[in-house]
């Protein structure tokens, strides 16, 4: 038993922030968002050149063969700088699913995407739209029985408006003759939903760091603002809205880790962990990123700070990759269905 | 990351099943907070420590095992599952043995730890007074140096379980000139020492389940204090780091709530909104426990306890009363049912004491408080 991060994972998460502090400030997003680009490429570059899409691909295949447990503090920096580009979950879905089918087309693109030749978006009958898929090269749909692979020149796109902009999610049209089927039956149901999973646990990820973003922006301004003759943040109804958000933070991140860690399982009990996680985490991001508002006042209601920015992305999150009742319908079945008493914690199902 | 138990971890709760399955008692015994009901735990606590499971974390030479966190998390979780009896020793055990290991004299531990672990001697806690409780800086009982002795005075309240305990350990001014947090020692005493008045108070469901200690006069000698004089201050926080952050309230006290919670929608039938309160409680509880193991590994890895520990104790206290507050609601008409009835089945009395969690080990607005300033670094009011 140990649930400690390594000192690599702790370093990557922190080469990471260090990248984003620089290249991902609110004066970055702002930017990106008047030109209505997709994505930063001077970014970009440096985010393939760390190596991250790369991160869950395994070595056979040019990666780096990493797992969840080293994504996930990855994942959460990119929460709390709410970073633009789907670099989440190419690294974290897209990748690791292409180079697990059993197909040399899906394969190849695995490598690709490992090399930083190539792009990927996921989109999965649990949710509508798929997101990213302009800067995609390949498509892959999860569906019941099927997965299948689409060359991104053969669909055709339909922009769905998201509150969050840099969502950019799209309505997905194509011809039957043009797709791969790379699974099917059992084994694409399998992937599909280890697919799933990774989206809610890697959302559940960035929803910690969006929340901490959401609570660090309202202690700066408590501290700088000045009414009444003293900064805000000395009152003690301020102060509470922002410990209540810290509190859920803080029991939300075990709960994220513990998901990542046990996801392999691929039981009742690591659904149930996932979902519990996702529920957890947007639950913190949810409240923080209403507390920001509060906190911020007129200021926060507007566009002068950017702490729309991550109250919108919670917004997004919250429902991608399995919305509440989705996930609570999980706990639920494994409430009812395992024995409950302590000393279940980390409890697997045995055959 | 490996979030498994080894095989010996897994031979230890073996173990550890196997004993409470031979000794838990069968019935439940009557409240600590009562005259017999007390007695009937210490004498558990003396069965406890035959089978040296009295406090686990301790060195064995105490009467411990040696046993670190993560065991004593496996412990606590087989002794949940078995029901066993509260520990009425838990204020010794828990919350000044620890103090007592960071602070105390060889001569000390050898002392009050072996008699703490069998249950011979129960400790209570006596820092608050009438005008010192959350604002504990604000003490005023005093300790005076008279030779080998501290002569203490003073007026001190809210003590759980003095009324049948034998020794307090206790926050008193050594500095006379002294303000705040300055000039304050840990001394222990005898609660039967000549010029100690125990006067019991009745709690919210009627037991004596804390007291009044009036001090007038009461001769403790100088190698009673625990860590330097005129440092009380920085050894009690040591205490309350332990008591809010850790060892107060393992998880498995509120996994096994949340499992007869559980058990009761199931057998009661739960609305959509019951549903949806039994669920969170049973996540909260999960969360609480992922948390402590995080704790626990990162303490095994040379970590400290911090200011997140606050975090611990205001979400521990509001978990465990929606959870009772969700059975009383799943209940409905019998939730209000006390005494040795069928239908009264523990619920209220849970619900009743879960309102004193975000009171008791720093009221849950100073935690708050704690949160915004050391965590967050906003202003002090
Ligand atoms: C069941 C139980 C067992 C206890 N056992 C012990 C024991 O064994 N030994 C011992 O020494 N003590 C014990 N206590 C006492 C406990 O430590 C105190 O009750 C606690 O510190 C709060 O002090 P108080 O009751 O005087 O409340 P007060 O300090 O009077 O507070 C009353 C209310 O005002 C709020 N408040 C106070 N100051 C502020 C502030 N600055 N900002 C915002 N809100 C504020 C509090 O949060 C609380 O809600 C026990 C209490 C209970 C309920």
């Amino acid at each position: 038993m140990d649930f400690t991060l390594s000192d690599e994972q702790r370093m990557t998460a922190e080469v990471t922030a260090a990248l984003l502090a620089d290249r991902c400030t609110g004066a970055d997003l702002r930017r990106l968002m008047d030109s209505g680009a997709a994505l930063d490429p001077v970014r970009w570059r440096a985010l393939v050149e760390m190596g991250l899409p790369a991160a869950m691909v395994p070595e056979s295949l040019g990666g780096l063969g990493l797992g969840e447990v080293d994504l996930t503090p990855v994942a959460e920096q990119c929460g709390f700088a709410a970073l633009p580009e789907p670099l989440v979950e190419l690294a974290g879905v897209a990748a690791p699913l292409l180079a697990a089918l059993d197909h040399p087309a899906a394969r190849a693109w695995a490598g690709r995407i490992a090399a930083g030749e190539a792009m990927a978006a996921v989109g999965h009958s649990c949710q509508p739209f798929v997101a990213g898929a302009d800067t995609a090269d390949v498509l892959v749909l999860c569906r019941p029985g099927e997965i299948l692979l689409l060359n991104a020149e053969t669909v055709t796109l339909g922009r769905q408006p998201s509150i969050d902009p840099f969502h950019r999610l799209f309505a997905v049209a194509f011809d039957g003759g043009d797709a791969i089927a790379a699974a099917r039956g059992p084994e694409a149901d399998r992937l599909a939903a280890l697919a799933l999973d990774r989206g809610a646990l890697f959302a559940a990820a960035q929803g910690i760091g969006l929340a901490q973003r959401a609570v660090d922006l309202s202690a700066a301004y408590a501290k700088a603002r000045v009414q009444f003759g003293k900064p805000i943040g000395a009152n003690q109804a301020v102060k509470h809205h922002l410990a209540s958000c810290q509190v859920k933070i803080e029991f939300a991140r075990p709960v994220v880790l513990a998901a990542a860690a046990q996801i392999g399982q691929q039981d009742i009990y690591s659904r149930a962990r996932v979902s519990h996680a996702k529920l957890a985490a947007l639950a913190a991001a949810d409240l923080a990123g209403r507390t920001a508002i509060q906190v911020h006042g007129a200021m926060g209601y507007s566009w002068a700070t950017d702490v729309h920015v991550y109250l919108k992305r919670v917004l997004a999150l919250t429902g991608a990759w399995g919305d509440e009742a989705f996930h609570r319908r999980r706990v639920s079945a494994r409430i009812k269905g395992r024995a409950l008493d302590p000393g279940q914690v980390f409890a697997v199902e045995t055959a | 990351m490996r979030l498994a138990y080894t095989a010996e971890q897994d031979a230890f709760r073996a173990e550890v099943r196997a004993w409470l399955a031979d000794h838990v008692p069968a019935e439940r015994l009557a409240s600590f907070d009562t005259a017999e009901g007390f007695q009937a735990h210490r004498a558990w606590e003396k069965v406890l420590h035959g089978g040296r499971w009295s406090a686990v974390t301790w060195p064995e030479a105490y009467g411990g095992r040696g046993l670190d966190l993560i065991r004593w998390l496996i412990f606590e979780e087989e002794y949940w599952r078995a029901g066993a009896p509260g520990r009425v020793g838990q204020n010794g055990i828990f919350l000044l043995a620890p103090t007592m290991m960071e602070y105390g004299t060889a001569e000390q531990k050898a002392r009050f730890l072996p008699p703490m672990a069998s249950g011979e001697e129960i400790w209570a806690q006596a820092w608050s007074e009438p005008q010192a409780g959350s604002d504990l800086a604000a003490v005023r009982a005093r300790a005076t140096r008279d030779g080998d002795h501290y002569v203490l005075n003073g007026h001190k309240i809210w003590s759980s379980r003095a009324v049948f305990a034998d020794w307090a350990f206790g926050l008193f001014r050594t500095d006379p000139a002294s303000e705040r947090h300055k000039g304050l020692s840990l001394i222990l005493f005898k609660l039967d020492a000549p010029g100690v008045r125990v006067v019991p108070i009745q709690q919210i469901d009627g037991e004596a389940g804390f007291a009044e200690i009036f001090l007038e006069d009461v001769r403790s000698p100088v190698d009673q204090r625990l860590g330097g004089e005129g440092e009380g201050w920085t050894v009690c926080m040591a205490t309350a780091g332990f008591e809010r952050g850790l060892m107060l309230r393992s998880p498995a006290r509120f996994q096994a709530a949340a499992a007869r919670l559980v058990a009761l929608a199931d057998r009661r039938g739960a609305d959509a909104v019951q549903e949806a309160a039994v669920l969170q409680a049973v996540m909260d509880a999960d969360a609480y426990a992922l948390s402590i193991y995080a704790t626990a590994s990162r303490l095994i890895a040379g970590g400290k306890i911090g200011a997140e520990a606050s975090c611990n104790k205001v979400f521990w206290s509001e978990l465990d009363v929606a959870l009772y507050r969700a059975a009383l609601s799943i209940k409905g008409a019998e939730a209000e049912l006390t005494g040795p009835t069928e239908a009264a089945d523990g619920w209220m009395d849970g619900y009743l004491f879960s309102l004193a969690g975000p009171i008791y080990a720093g009221a849950n607005e100073i935690q708050r408080n704690i949160i915004a300033e050391r965590m967050l670094g906003l202003p002090k009011g």
